[in-house]
């Protein structure tokens, strides 16, 4: 069998074909952004999750330090148990407040750390105790509402 | 009785569907068992790569150029409205890595690449070339037919790969380039949104089951055509038609499965 200048031809394709992918992994897609080994989880209990999902960002001053990874109900407290990877290059302490925010007015939610003053410092596996639970855009026009009908008495 | 004649015509195209479903399943089983052939001898799929994917490579860069144009100039205008104009990127690239990279790269490669399997294949066997191979010995599925089906199989999520890189440059150059979207949020807003796994790998998966499907469609039509001249268009016609609704159907139920998570 002899090399021919269709071999040349397939292998330019394949070629292409596979750096089309790795372009879009790494160029379009966040795999650049990724690292998977050097990250530890932590678990917060929240009342109410609002619109928050899986793979939603993990921010510290807005810098993005991690991932929700998942959002389930815990059947023993009633709570959203919300699992979450951060990136091993950031220690935040033990008192660590947990909100869930919304980026913009409409946007998507997210999950904001504000660091607090202990000395010790999250562990993988351990759970946030301070949270804070998304706002409810009906409970806010609930209770505005409420204060303008006792106003109006 | 006119009425009792259009029934017994239904349930005759009917039985007729359900025969030739069945008998297209047996034959892409036969496909899978015959396929150590062509695995051993790899030049023959490196031929068929040859003719199904360098030669559809002009045809998928050229459309996916002018379908992220397209997306970028239809994305900045409605996105102009709700003054977000930086989520360009997103917009394009989540649209093309989703559905259209993976759906208008497999409609072009079944009329493309789809089309000609057929053709060739119902002619071998009006031309008789396949019944004097069974004469040789020569076991026509994996000799003819096995490669043809890997070589789709494989190029399929490739020309659908190279599909939304072009359609992502056509969206850069229309709004950043042309329109001046800022270049750093362009990107940065794409790379937030555009997830590995979510969003690429389902895409390249997604490529990969129309590949499957596209090119056992074509092969059975092919391989099933009347051996007559007519036989042989009705069958390339019913190939492209057959694999654009399957690829479209197909796309509905995955990015159900997908996307939702039923």
């Amino acid at each position: 069998m002899e090399r021919s200048t269709l071999d040349l031809w397939v292998g330019v394709f394949v070629v292409a074909g596979i750096a089309a992918i790795a372009i879009l992994a790494f160029k379009v897609g966040n795999l650049g952004t990724y690292n998977v080994s050097e990250s530890y989880q932590v678990k917060a209990y929240f009342t109410n999750v609002g619109g928050l999902r899986a793979t939603a960002s993990v921010k510290s001053s807005g810098v993005l330090v991690g991932r929700v990874t998942e959002v389930k109900l815990n059947s023993e407290r009633y709570e959203a148990e919300v699992t979450m990877s951060i990136d091993k290059r950031y220690q935040f302490p033990k008192d660590t407040l947990v909100s869930i925010l919304t980026s913009g007015l409409l946007g998507d939610q997210y999950i904001g750390l504000k660091p607090g003053m202990d000395d010790g410092m999250l562990k993988n596996g351990d759970v946030i105790h301070m949270t804070r639970s998304a706002v409810v855009l009906e409970d806010i026009i609930g209770q505005i509402v409420a204060s303008k009908a006792e106003n109006a008495k | 009785m006119p009425l009792v004649r259009n029934v017994r015509n239904l349930g005759h195209h009917l039985i007729e569907a359900v025969w030739r479903l069945g008998y297209a399943t047996r034959f892409f089983v036969l496909i899978l068992m015959n396929s150590g052939l062509s695995f051993r001898r790899f030049h023959l799929i490196v031929r068929e790569l040859f003719f199904s994917g360098v030669m559809s490579l002009v045809i998928i860069l050229v459309a996916g150029l002018f379908v992220g144009v397209v997306l970028g100039l239809q994305g900045y205008e409605t996105l102009k409205s709700y003054g977000s104009e930086s989520s360009l990127g997103q917009l394009v690239a989540l649209s093309l890595v989703r559905e259209l990279g993976p759906v208008l790269a497999a409609l072009l490669f079944a009329s493309r690449a789809g089309s000609a399997m057929t053709a060739e294949i119902g002619l071998m066997k009006a031309t008789e070339q396949i019944a004097a191979m069974e004469m040789m010995a020569v076991n026509p599925i994996a000799r003819v037919v096995a490669p043809r089906f890997w070589a789709g199989v494989i190029s399929m999520p490739l020309l659908a790969a190279m599909f939304s890189v072009m359609g992502v440059f056509g969206g850069y150059l229309v709004g950043v380039v042309f329109i001046g979207v800022d270049e750093g949020s362009f990107w940065s807003q794409m790379q937030f949104s555009v997830d590995f796994q979510h969003d690429i790998l389902n895409g390249v998966l997604k490529s990969f089951v129309f590949g499957v499907a596209v090119t056992v469609i074509a092969l059975f039509e092919g391989y099933d055509a009347p051996a007559t001249a007519e036989g042989v268009s009705g069958a390339t016609t019913r190939t492209v038609v057959q694999s654009s609704v399957v690829i479209l159907l197909l796309d509905v139920i995955l990015t159900a499965i997908m996307f939702r998570g039923i």
